[in-house]
């Protein structure tokens, strides 16, 4: 049992004070093995409680990120799965579904993380799964209205995976999950 | 002496003891005499005992000390025994101690002169009689801190004073009226007055540090009425005036102690700000502490979410934090200022921002407004922390606005915001900060589009193009540019053909003059979305997307052939795949004009060169090309109508 923390679109200070008070208290260091972030962090305070939650922390590049050396897609590695990472700002349509797909294909990823749009998505296709987490702070996005903060929690696990989505709506945090299983390929 | 000294506190032993006793066993006052008489004992014996005492500290050779000390302490205990006993004796109620006891005892404390003994005494009297007592003889007991020698701890015995009774307070809600009565708060603010006068050279720690201990008694037993606090503060500022900046450390602590007692009791910064006095008694902070301060009023809104709900406390809180916020004279110069401090209190600043809220529109924009006039003496480099997030809180204002029409009159508007939204991105444009500039300008055309507004919204992409054009010369920044650009031209449906034909134009252009072939042919082909909006109303044109395809395609090749000049073989064949996925995306969309010819076409082309010689080998392209055959083999079994298009499309698997 892997635990990999998605969340992303924070624009911490620009367009949120901080996470949620409620996010905050769950997210507790020394229980998740990776942190994957699509970016728009910001700023390197960020970066730095990030850090702090789970050494082992992938951040790729959001328009907005003060620091410029995130790459612009990241690829690793977590059990079976290949997992691709891309902010999305960079694929248009920008939430294109199909366009993300193609992106996946390219990288040749079991699951895309990525981002930009602040509106949480999982979606499975042939190819594999997307996931958006949404925006961890609930920030303004003028592609979204109404954005509720949320984040995703993947519990990986041979070849199974268990998204569990937490959204923040009217102070309470709710949970959903979804169930994806990557099929068994020929070496 | 010294077998003297020790026999009359052995003779005061038992004395004490037996009369304890004799009262006790209630024996009369008849027989030895009346109360008066035990208290006039016992006050006589307190006065001797005392100046014994003080005699006694500066007497003495010097080899003999430790004997000494062990004997003065001794003696001293006796000495506040004997006011001990003074508390303890049946019949002395506060008549007796008000009109007896307590004068004849400050009377000895006074007259002797000595800073030691006056300090425990004092100490004494405040510990060992009860705290109704000494509410009911505020004004003597006080009156004694004036007349105390300036070496004493006044300080510390005020305090301790007033911590009594705000335990006392504390202790049963039926004390306060008690207190209001004997108007403590008052008597206990001339006292402090009355001290300081009595001591001209007193230090000015000493004389903050006595508002420091009024303060807090002030706030834990008066809480509500802040009058009283401010007044504590005002009397502060008096003592502070002309002093300027105060330069000395231990002072300046008690300053920050001052200011920092009500925002720890009230949590509420809103409640601070009401303290008429609260900015004066900030000013006389050095540059570096009232930063600091400053900071510890951003933390403590932030930690309690209190939220700054009208321009007015906007004004009030602007003010208290204008260290921050902008350059005063006494300010060290730019150079002086260490990069990450000034980046973490500017980030702080820009989180504040987010607190400054009221729900009613009129209101809000004032708000806006308000911080922006703040915002903008700050000098070029704290824009670019500042002013986005008022960006951000203006376009939330105006996503509420959106729909309502209130007309021309009305103080608040999208077309307001957005006269408010140019000026203030423009600001940025000037820092300079043309990147971030250029981000919010599309930020703004995209609110502009949803409110059907055109004319703003073109004019906002206009501002963009002119940014990227003057201002951005670093090609990455270029290619970032144009995928937002591009990205939001994409979604924004407000302009008529002739404003959208212009905006395109310019997109496409600037997308195949990029310095490096491959991000030219991934600009190119992006565009192709701009001509296929999917949207109702929007632009669907087959002719213009394949034509943007088709340059795509030609970029791709070109970049082939260079990297077959400069290295000796083909560069990979990614492009190629991208562009191959593009059709079948516009392919699926139904385009009549993307034949299932052109993507077998290219599917061939694609395997043909994968296999050359010429062509280096690239993992990545072959995974890539692998699954979009895989896609399309996905596509073809769907058994849909995507599939009986799909049907004429041969994937051959490589060997």
């Amino acid at each position: 049992m892997v635990l990999v923390l998605a969340l992303g679109d924070l624009h911490i200070p620009h367009r949120a004070p901080d996470l949620p008070a409620k996010f905050k208290s769950m997210l507790v260091p020394g229980k998740i093995q990776h942190i994957i972030s699509p970016g728009n962090l910001c700023i390197k305070e960020v970066h730095d409680y990030l850090k702090s939650l789970c050494p082992d922390l992938h951040v790729t590049r959001g328009e907005y990120d003060e620091d410029l050396r995130y790459p612009e897609s990241e690829q690793l590695k977590i059990g079976e799965f290949k997992l691709g990472i891309c902010h999305g700002h960079q694929v248009i349509p920008w939430g294109d579904l199909d366009s993300l797909a193609m992106l996946q294909r390219q990288l040749d990823v079991d699951i895309l993380i990525t981002g930009h749009t602040h509106q949480f998505k999982a979606y499975k296709h042939e190819g594999g799964v997307i996931i958006n987490p949404g925006s961890a702070t609930g920030a303004y996005s003028s592609i979204s209205y109404d954005i509720n903060p949320s984040f995703v929690l993947m519990d990986i696990d041979g070849l199974r995976v268990v998204v569990y989505v937490y959204e923040l709506i009217d102070g309470e945090v709710k949970v959903d999950k979804i169930d994806f299983k990557k099929p068994q390929t020929a070496a | 002496m010294k077998g003297k000294q020790l026999l009359y506190g052995l003779q005061f032993e038992k004395m004490s003891t037996g009369i304890m006793e004799r009262l006790k066993s209630g024996i009369g006052i008849s027989e030895g005499g009346t109360v008066m008489d035990a208290v006039e004992f016992v006050l006589q014996n307190f006065t001797e005992m005392n100046k014994l005492w003080v005699r006694m500290q500066h007497q003495g050779p010097a080899r003999e000390k430790e004997r000494r000390e062990k004997e003065r302490r001794e003696l001293r205990d006796l000495v506040g025994k004997n006011l001990h006993v003074l508390s303890q004796l049946e019949g002395v109620d506060l008549d007796m101690y008000k009109d007896v006891v307590l004068p004849r005892v400050l009377e000895q404390v006074v007259n002797c002169k000595d800073e030691i003994a006056q300090y425990y005494l004092m100490d004494c009297i405040i510990q060992v009689f009860p705290d109704d007592y000494h509410l009911q003889t505020l004004e003597t007991l006080l009156g004694a801190c004036p007349q105390l020698q300036p070496t004493v701890d006044v300080k510390t015995v005020m305090s301790q004073l007033m911590e009594r009774l705000s335990n006392y307070a504390a202790s049963s809600s039926e004390v306060l009226p008690d207190l209001l009565h004997v108007e403590a708060f008052a008597k206990l603010s001339s006292a402090v007055v009355k001290v300081i006068e009595a001591q001209p050279d007193m230090p000015l720690v000493g004389a903050v540090s006595l508002h420091v201990a009024l303060l807090t008694f002030t706030l834990r037993v008066h809480v509500d009425r802040l009058d009283y606090v401010d007044q504590v503060l005002g009397a502060c500022v008096k003592k502070l005036e002309g002093k300027g900046k105060v330069k000395d450390s231990k002072a300046t602590k008690q300053i920050v102690a001052l200011l920092s007692a009500p925002l720890e009791k009230y949590n509420d910064v809103v409640t601070v700000l009401r303290l008429t006095n609260y900015s004066k008694v900030m000013e006389h902070l050095d540059y570096e502490t009232n930063k600091v301060m400053a900071v510890v009023i951003i933390q403590s809104i932030m930690k309690n979410n209190t939220s700054i709900s009208s321009s007015e406390k906007v004004d009030a809180l602007f003010e208290l934090l204008k260290e921050l916020i902008k350059d005063s004279e006494g300010a060290p110069s730019m150079d002086e200022i260490d990069e990450d401090d000034f980046m973490e209190e500017q980030n702080l600043v820009a989180r504040l921002v987010h607190m400054l809220v009221n729900k009613d529109h009129e209101e809000m924009f004032k708000i806006l407004t308000t911080a922006r006039k703040h915002f903008g003496q700050g000098g070029p480099k704290r824009l670019k922390f500042t002013l986005p997030p008022l960006i951000f809180a203006a376009l939330k204002l105006v996503r509420c606005l959106q729909g309502h029409d209130a007309g021309d009159e009305a103080l608040v508007s999208p077309k307001k915001i957005f006269q408010f939204l140019h000026q203030t991105v423009e600001a940025l444009s000037t820092v300079p900060a043309p990147e971030l500039a250029l981000r919010l300008y599309l930020q703004c055309a995209e609110a502009a589009s949803d409110c059907s507004l055109e004319p703003v919204a073109y004019e906002f992409f206009t501002q963009a193009f002119l940014l990227y054009e003057e201002e951005i010369a670093d090609s990455r920044a270029q290619v970032t540019a144009m995928q937002l650009i591009i990205g939001t031209l994409q979604r924004t449906y407000v302009f008529g053909v002739e404003n959208r034909d212009t905006l395109t134009h310019k997109a496409t252009g600037y997308s195949a003059k990029l310095l490096k072939k491959p991000d030219q042919c991934r600009a190119v082909y992006a565009c192709s979305h701009l001509f296929w909006l999917e949207e109702d109303g929007g632009t669907q044109d087959g002719e213009r997307v394949l034509l943007c395809l088709k340059r795509a395609l030609r970029i791709a090749n070109a970049a082939q052939q260079m990297s077959s000049v400069t290295r000796g073989s083909s560069g990979p064949l990614t492009l190629f795949v991208e562009i191959l996925n593009k059709y079948l995306y516009y392919f699926e969309k139904g385009i009549p004009q993307v034949t299932s010819n052109l993507i077998q076409g290219l599917l061939e082309l694609i395997g043909t060169e994968l296999q050359s010689e010429n062509t280096a080998q690239d993992r990545a392209v072959d995974a890539f090309f692998a699954s979009t055959r895989r896609y399309i083999q996905f596509q073809k079994q769907k058994g849909d109508d995507l599939a009986e298009r799909y049907s004429s499309i041969q994937v051959v698997s490589p060997p």
